[in-house]
Formats: C-alpha cells, structure tokens, sequence
C-alpha cells in the first residue's frame, strides 16, 4: 500500500507545482512529475511479488512473472510524455523570446 | 468492407510522410495531397453509411479471440462512427480547400499541411477506435498536432494560447491515462466491449473512475468549469485551424468519448446523468453571456461554441436520465436525435463562421469588430454565407439550427424538465442577439479604419464558404424520415441501445 500513497503524494506535488508555480518552467517540471507518477502508478498494476520477466521459451519455465501489458503502455506513454515535454519546451523558448520573461504574470496579451 | 475500416487511420498517416518527404522535392504537393485524401475519405464514409449497417469490427493483425477474451486491437465502426467520421473528413475537406490560399503567408507552408493531416489521423483514429489505451494514443496524436498549429503563426498572443491550450491538455490527458490504469487494474483488460461486461455496476471504484474521465474529457471537450483555454487556443490559432477546432475537434476527442464511455461502456448512471445535464446547461448559460461582451470577433464566435456545445450536452443528457429512469426509449430517442443532429449543424455552421471571420482577417488585418464594418458591399459572398450561417445558429427558420434545437427544447417539454426548456429558449434568444451584433459591426455599419480597396476573398475560400452555406441549408432536409434514418438514426440507436454494444462488437 505504501507504494501508492508514495506515488499520489508525486501525483499531488506535480499538481501543486502546475496550480501554485508563476514560472513556465516550473510549470513544466510539475507537469512531468505529475507525468512520472502516473507511469508509475501503471508499473506498479502490473508488479506481482516474486515476479519475473515475462520471456516464454522451452527452457525457461517460470512459475509467476509480471503483467507485461503495462509495461508496453508505459513505453508508449513514456513516448508520447517526451514529446509533449519537448514542445512546451519550445514554447517556453519562443515565449521567453517574445517578453523576455518566463512570468506567467508579465505574459498576459489575452484577456477577457 | 472490413477490410476498409484501418484505411481512415492509415491513409492521413501515410499523406503525412509523404508530405514531409517529398515535400521539398514537389512544390504544393502538400495542399493537393491533403485535399484529396480528405475528398476520398468523406466519399468512403457515405459510402459507409449508404451500404453498412450494424457494427463492423476489424482486429488489428487479425489474431483471433482466445476464448472470450479479445486479444487483437479493435477498431469499431457503427452508427456513431459513421456520423463523427463523416463530419471529420467533410468540414477537414471544405477547410483544406480553404486552407490553400489562406497559408499562403506563412513562411512553412509545408509543415502546416503535414500538421493538418496528422490532426485528422489521430481524430480519425479516436472515433473508429474499440480499445481504451489506442484512444489514448490517437488523442494525444490529435491533441500535439492541434497545439503546434494553434501556435502556427508563432505571434505573441499565438503561443501564450497555446502555451495555457497545452499545460490544461496535458493534465486532461494525465487524468485519462490514469483512469485507464484504474479501468486496467480493475478488469485486466483494455478492450471497450470486453471492459462494459466485466465492470462492477455500481461501486465506489466506477463513480471514482467515472469522475476522472468526465473531467479529463471535459477538459478536452471544453465543458463549462473547464473551458479556460478554449477562448484564448481557438481565438488565436490561424483561422482554418479554427474552424477545425471548434467545427470537428472538441467533437471528436472530448463529447464523442464521453458519450461512448458513459453510454456503452460504464452502466448507466443517474448521478452521472444528472452531472452532464448540469454542466451542460451551465456551459450553454455562461458560454451565451460571456460571448455577448466581446469585440475580437473570433473570440466571440468561441465563446458561442461553449453555448452550443451545451445544447448537445444537455439533449445527450437528458435521453440518458431518461434511460435510466426506464422512461419512454421514444423520448429518450428524440432527445439524443435532436443533440446529434445540432453535433452535425454545429461542425457546419460554426467553421462556416470561422472561415468567414478568417476572410475578414486575411483581407482586413483587423480582428476588433469596432474597427470594421460595411464590408457586406466590398465582400458580398462572405457576407452572405456569414448571414446564413448567422441565422442557421441562431435558430431561425427554415435553416438547420432551427430544427436541432427545436427538437431539444420539443424533447425536453415531453421529458418534463421545463426549466431545461425554458433556459434553451433563453439561451437562443441570447444567441440571437450576439449574432446581430456579430452582423451589424462586420458587414453593416458605416465602414471602418481599414484600407478601402479590398476585393471578395480569393476563389477556393469562397467556393469553401459557399459550399458550407448550402449544406447550412441542405442538412435542414435531415428531418425527412428516410434521410433520418439513413443518415443519424444508426447513431442514435448506438447510444440508445447501449446495452447491445459489447454483443455486437464481441459477437
């Protein structure tokens, strides 16, 4: 149980980071925390005490191993993560190029 | 025809590498590329919906089930399917075409189109999807896509839109994976059809689960205390862009999985009923309102999508509070029939107003509606198509959004809930309103601060225009019995009969 308290601690700091933080790129860093808690929480369905490696051979006979389906998402998401990290990236760079800051108060062209 | 099915997702997703790797070599082969891939897909799915019925299935590898177990990935194409697929290419085709000279001012033109492509890829992909992780994947496909064109033009207020577009999509999409690690770890499987027969009918774990996915959906979807971001990306993206989000996006990765999740594949709900008929006609309350105060013209026409979008929500809410109160399926059907209906209008009418208000810009340079006005004599075609479109979504007979939202507010009277009604009617009345306003600062009033030489808008933006203005007038016709049943019934009874899908998905 421990395990899951730990990552919805994670999950929780990542929120508070996105909710209370005034810098695009603490912003960031919240959402990929909240990004890794997540994976995270999906390893851990799949964990089986005293598992091993799902590999299926004649001589390799093995009595539990782990679940391996979320493992193959958590490559996907893992994947799909990077690339939303590396575009807010960008446009954190470009933004910090427009106003020359990265004060989420100071950047404010929208309104209503 | 089977077979057919996996072309929706391969095809945009082929285009879009061919683009990128021949683009440099063949100058526009992007723009004739995504036209017409987009012209043969709304063929296929009239074709579709013309000569299918019931629910096609195709296993992605074609590994058989193991038992009852349904190993191979799913992709399901029924009534439901049909219509959003068909609302995805035909407004994706309309908006390619006008796409052609509008991106004539960006300097990577290419890019643009290999964006738009991959956008409908992962739209497509969300809406013939069967498994809960690939519609996932294909949201997130669609979703990166629609922030980077969002942020196309690379302008101050571009990429502060699309900055807040992204960090509120990235948390919807965190709260949907984890949801699907719940939905995992309860039922050990991801498959829609298989999830809806081994879920518990009512436990604290489903309405915790269900929780999640209504507001990461939401989110994406733009219902009423998570629309934030909704004004700001669809104000500031380039106008095509625009017309895609508001017309097909927000339908397609928000309000279609909500209504597939909550209709076949949680049981239906009371408390869940009763929360979207609440949060939709919050949205239409407040979405109305706050669209009556603007002056930036495409800031206006978002807030209005909010107010419409709640009219779906609320129809679709209404017929599911219905079914689970086992009242009458007719009423019930009604109800989901008008919501559908006004679904196919909207994604009509509103990138018609979009594309209009795009064409104002591109010739203009001016966004602020106080500082045009009297162009209804230099550009007559945007100021016609935008009058009828101005009517169509206000509700004015004989156009289309007349009747979505007569028969909404009709299925609400015979449902008893004549509050709903009343702030419909209300609703509409605020609608017509922010449309005259609309109207009369554009196109009629004395001419305002911009150069007075402009001439109509190029030619494919106004044969764009004026086709949307047609089809405003044609899919009123969608009343008449036979080209109802044909054309919106098979979805209706998708969600009405919600308890077949896992039966005819699994065989």
């Amino acid at each position: 149980m421990i395990p899951f308290i730990l990552c919805l601690i994670l999950f929780l700091i990542g929120l508070y980071g996105i909710i209370t933080q005034k810098n695009l790129i603490k912003i960031i860093i919240g959402l990929a925390i909240m990004e890794y808690s997540v994976n995270l929480f999906l390893i851990m369905i799949g964990y089986v005490d005293g598992g091993t490696a799902p590999i299926f051979a004649e001589k390799f006979h093995i009595g539990s191993y782990v679940d391996p389906l979320p493992q193959a998402m958590i490559l996907t998401a893992i994947v799909i993560g990077l690339a939303t990290t590396a575009l807010l990236l960008a446009m954190a760079i470009r933004l910090y190029r427009k106003y020359g800051t990265f004060d989420i108060r100071k950047i404010n062209s929208l309104k209503g | 025809m089977n077979a057919l099915i996996p072309l929706y997702v391969v095809i945009p997703l082929a285009s879009a590498f061919i683009m990128a790797i021949l683009g440099r070599l063949i100058k526009n082969i992007g723009k004739v590329v995504v036209v017409v891939e987009l012209l043969f897909l709304t063929c296929l799915t009239l074709f579709f919906m013309l000569k299918s019925q019931g629910t096609l299935v195709y296993r992605v590898g074609g590994f058989p089930d193991v038992g009852d177990i349904p190993i191979a990935i799913y992709m399901v194409m029924d009534g439901l399917s049909k219509l959003l697929l068909l609302i995805i290419s035909a407004v994706g085709f309309l908006t390619a075409l006008y796409s052609v000279s509008y991106t004539r001012e960006y300097t990577a033109e290419r890019k643009f189109y290999i964006l738009f492509s991959l956008m409908i890829a992962g739209m497509n992909g969300i809406v013939i999807s069967g498994d809960i992780f690939n519609i996932y994947v294909f949201l997130e496909i669609a979703a990166i896509s629609s922030y980077i064109l969002v942020a196309f033009g690379v302008e101050k207020h571009q990429l502060e839109a699309s900055f807040k577009y992204q960090v509120l999509g990235c948390l919807a999409s965190l709260l949907i994976l984890l949801a699907i690690g719940f939905i995992y770890w309860g039922t050990g499987t991801l498959n829609i059809a298989d999830i809806s027969r081994q879920l518990p009918y009512s436990a604290p774990f489903v309405k915790f689960v269900s929780l999640l996915f209504l507001v990461g959906f939401g989110l994406k979807a733009a219902i009423f205390p998570f629309h934030a971001w909704l004004p700001d990306a669809h104000s500031s993206a380039p106008s095509p862009i625009s017309a895609m989000l508001s017309g097909v996006l927000i339908k397609a990765i928000g309000l279609y999985v909500i209504f597939r999740l909550f209709f076949s594949m949680f049981a239906l709900n009371a408390d869940i009923a009763m929360t979207i008929i609440v949060l939709g006609t919050l949205s239409m309350i407040i979405g109305g309102l706050m669209a009556i105060g603007q002056w930036d013209m495409k800031r206006l026409l978002a807030y209005s999508s909010i107010s419409q979008m709640g009219y779906v929500v609320m129809g679709v809410g209404i017929g599911m509070l219905i079914l689970v109160r086992n009242g009458s399926q007719t009423i019930a059907a009604f109800a989901i029939f008008g919501a559908l209906l006004h679904l196919l209008n909207h994604s009509v009418f509103k990138s018609l107003l979009f594309l209009n208000a795009g064409a104002v810009e591109y010739r203009t340079g001016i966004r602020d509606m106080r500082k045009l006005g009297g162009l209804s004599e230099k550009m007559p075609i945007t100021s016609k198509t935008s009058l009828i479109a101005s009517m169509s979504i206000s509700g004015i007979p004989p156009f289309n959004g007349f009747f979505s939202k007569l028969i909404i507010i009709l299925a609400a009277v015979q449902a008893q809930f004549y509050w709903l009604a009343f702030i419909a009617v209300a609703v509409s009345i605020i609608t017509i309103s922010y449309f005259l306003k609309f109207q009369k600062y554009i196109f009629y009033n004395k001419p305002g601060e911009y150069d007075h030489q402009i001439k109509e808008a190029p030619l494919p933006m106004s044969i764009a225009m004026m086709i949307l203005a047609l089809l405003c007038i044609m899919l009123s016709l969608m009343v008449i019995p036979s080209l109802r049943d044909q054309f919106i019934f098979p979805a209706v009874n998708v969600l009405i009969k919600n308890l077949q899908y896992s039966a005819a998905v699994l065989g």
